[in-house]
């Protein structure tokens, strides 16, 4: 086991860790952006007043990295309009009444795999994508470029954002499916091994999870040490393989893919059941919330009616995040929805959401230490307020993979990580012109 | 009504380490060499202690006001600034000189190059140099410290010797013990190696330091006035030149300074080494009896060139696409 340097330990906050997941039922709309996913955003299929079914098809396009989006709910579609998420541009959405009925749609069935070709494509039309948080469509994924000779399937169990539990979840609520998933992905990709990458701060998902895995000698699993950022996936195919993935390059490119322990169970149970990505478990914590737990939650239910399942607010929100603390992002409004890649929704307390004001670089090399991507944090900082983007660029700027490492064990609270994003921005916009 | 929800980019969760409880922690750790100091050489030391960080505190404020900028004295780095120049200085140096050394190292060296983060050279460490070029004399006499009446054969007088100006002027030599304790002449918070090392333990707990320049500084230091010995090749006696003069007050606390010091683990070990080397050249080849200050200010103007050829060959390569 190779262990990367820097990192961060922040305290784990796994509060919801032994608390089962509760299914938390129809919300009174949902609301479906046209773009959950990294890639081409899709094309509505539906119109206002149009009924739909739990499992059908509402969006898709015709570009290769995207996912067929479906209606979680049944009922009739009330909007098809533009709205603006948290951290993206406006995007199509469809806004669904549900009937309360949640009848399963006609295309729902199990689908016919007998080849990589139609594992690929019954992977594409499951909707999904990766459920770790960056949600890239997973057929893409799976289907890595000519040349590449992948021969590890590295399955990212580590969970190595605080608070986060819904991944630890799945490995101890859905033991069997993951080991289910992990093996028709193989098959059907022809990849000979596979190794599970758990945080060792979760002895008990490790044992169920060896326990499941015995007696099949293709997969094994593996605690590692519980330390952030060991849950990205360059990080973790590095503490398992010693490969280092290159600068701008893919895991592929070392011969590995990485694949979400969610995501890999979803892929089992969609090959079982022909139902497509319409739930998930989410995590909801925070110091706010009443009553944290698990909850498995329909997709396009707004962010207030999930609270309100939590037993709502006891004290008021200051800050709402979708995922961890760490990489997540903040929302604007309680009444955005719930997307295929949310793992959590973490509410602050007004006084936990107040960002500590910036003092001046002491020059104490804390950031330095802590980057897991060994790059100069302070200087990228001070580079791109600078406007020296060229600079920044040869100190390999784009190589950052915005963990906030820099930023969490920074003492005079620099925001060198949000710099280092405008900065990326900026490079890659120059770029394209 | 609409809940007002705080936007912001993420990370949204930071540790508690912040610059004063840092600058807190050098205090800290400086407090048994600061009482040692007062121990051995009295209460003039104890007021020159006060008019040292009262003075620096000061300066900074004013310094800040008349130049329109926010009031920095609560993040303590003029405290740190202004005990560590007392440490620095003889017991009874005339308090005025006191004051003019502060002046210097806060108004001079710190604000007027951008305050903290921003000199290019230690501040107390300049101002000390400061004082010495330009008050030679008052900058060299020594107090005997309590107790140590029979070594010095004085009472009280203020031309004693301190151990490396025994070194070159010939005399008899403080014993290990004595030196350790902190019974032997010199700068108000230099001579007790015990004091220092038990701060330095504390800040490598507090890991407000890593151990590379303490230990590399000192370490070379060992190592080079051995091999460099008076009577030849590994004659030298390393423990007497590890505990005399100022080397462990500024290895531990002086070179580890975060603005003058390199943002690398490999670049630390450069200037560290480099530190030491020149030390042990001040002491054995110039007149001069002692070299920490200047070794540890040559270094730190070389600091910039230092982080240029030191930075780390990121992860995956860094080749760009």
């Amino acid at each position: 086991m190779k262990l990367f340097r820097g990192g961060v330990h922040p305290p784990q906050q796994k509060n919801t860790a032994e608390k089962t997941t509760v299914a938390m039922g129809v919300p009174s709309v949902v609301l479906i952006p046209m773009v959950q996913h990294s890639g081409a955003p899709c094309r509505p299929l539906v119109k206002k007043g149009d009924t739909v079914k739990v499992g059908q098809v509402i969006g898709d396009t015709d570009a290769y990295v995207s996912a067929p989006i479906h209606s979680s709910v049944s009922g009739t579609v009330t909007k098809v309009e533009p709205m603006l998420l948290s951290g993206s541009r406006p995007v199509m959405c469809v806004e669904i009444k549900p009937d309360g009925l949640q009848q399963v749609s006609e295309e729902v069935k199990p689908p016919v795999v007998d080849s990589r070709e139609s594992f690929l494509a019954a992977v594409r039309a499951s909707g999904l994508t990766g459920l770790g948080g960056a949600g890239f469509p997973t057929h893409v994924k799976l289907n890595p470029p000519k040349g590449a000779r992948v021969d590890i399937l590295i399955i990212d169990a580590a969970e190595c954002e605080p608070y986060l539990t819904s991944d630890y979840r799945e490995c101890i609520e859905n033991t069997d499916r993951v080991v289910e998933g992990i093996l028709q992905v193989m098959k059907w990709t022809g990849i000979q091994k596979a190794m599970i990458g758990i945080e060792d701060n979760k002895p008990k998902a490790v044992r169920v999870l060896k326990q499941a895995v015995s007696g099949i000698q293709s997969i094994s699993v593996h605690p590692v040490p519980t330390r952030y950022p060991q849950g990205a996936e360059k990080m973790l195919i590095y503490t398992l393989t010693g490969r280092e993935v290159p600068s701008g390059g893919l895991p592929a490119d070392v011969g590995c893919i990485v694949m979400n322990v969610a995501s890999v169970a979803f892929v089992a149970s969609y090959l079982k059941t022909g139902m497509p990505l319409v739930k998930k478990r989410v995590t909801v914590d925070g110091s706010a919330v009443a009553n944290p737990q698990n909850v498995e939650v329909l997709i396009g239910t707004p962010l207030r009616e999930v609270f309100e399942f939590c037993g709502g607010f006891k004290s008021e929100p200051g800050k709402v995040i979708m995922g961890g603390p760490m990489m997540g992002v903040s929302q604007y409004s309680l009444d955005l929805p719930v997307l295929k890649y949310t793992n959590a929704l973490l509410a602050f307390d007004k006084k936990e959401s107040s960002i500590p004001e910036e003092s001046p670089c002491i020059r104490c090399a804390r950031c330095v230490r802590a980057c897991p991507m060994r790059l100069l944090p302070f200087e990228l900082d001070r580079l791109v307020k600078a406007r020296k983007y060229e600079d920044a660029e040869k100190l390999h700027i784009m190589t950052c993979i915005e963990c906030g490492c820099c930023v969490y064990v920074c003492p005079a609270k620099r925001l060198m990580v949000q710099s280092i994003r405008i900065g990326k921005d900026y490079i890659r916009r120059n770029r394209k012109k | 009504m609409e809940n007002r929800l705080f936007m912001s980019s993420s990370p949204h969760i930071r540790s508690d380490a912040s610059t004063s409880r840092i600058m807190l922690d050098v205090l800290i750790a400086l407090m048994p060499a600061t009482a040692a100091g007062i121990y051995f050489f009295g209460s003039d030391a104890a007021i020159t202690i006060a008019v040292c960080v009262i003075s620096c505190v000061l300066f900074e404020y004013l310094t800040r006001k008349l130049l329109k900028r926010s009031n920095t004295i609560s993040d303590l780095s003029a405290a740190v600034t202004g005990l560590l120049l007392a440490l620095n200085l003889p017991p009874e140096i005339p308090k005025w000189m006191a004051v003019v050394g502060s002046f210097f190292a806060i108004v001079i060296i710190k604000q007027l190059f951008g305050g903290l983060g921003q000199n290019f050279i230690n501040p107390a460490l300049g101002a000390r140099v400061f004082l010495l070029v330009s008050y030679g004399t008052k900058m060299t006499q020594w107090t005997t410290p309590r107790g140590a009446d029979a070594i010095t054969g004085a009472t009280d007088t203020v031309s004693v010797a301190t151990p490396l100006g025994l070194l070159k002027s010939g005399g008899t030599l403080p014993g290990y013990v004595d030196m350790f304790l902190g019974k032997t002449a010199g700068s108000l918070g230099e001579t007790s190696a015990l004091a220092l090392i038990i701060g330095g333990i504390y800040l490598l707990i507090r890991k407000v330091i890593s151990w590379e320049i303490p230990v590399i500084y000192i370490g070379t230091v060992a190592l080079l006035s051995w091999i460099l010995g008076p009577n030849g090749f590994m004659t030298g006696d390393p423990l007497y030149h590890v505990l005399a003069g100022g080397l462990l007050l500024g290895a531990i606390y002086m070179a580890t300074d975060y603005t003058t010091s390199p943002m690398t683990r490999k670049g630390a070990v450069i200037y560290a080494f480099g530190c030491g080397l020149l030390t042990v050249i001040f002491r054995l080849y110039t007149n001069m009896p002692e070299g920490v200050s200047y070794s540890i200010l040559l270094m730190n103007t070389a600091v910039p060139l230092i982080d240029r050829y030191t930075v780390p060959k990121p992860f995956g390569g860094g080749a760009h696409v």
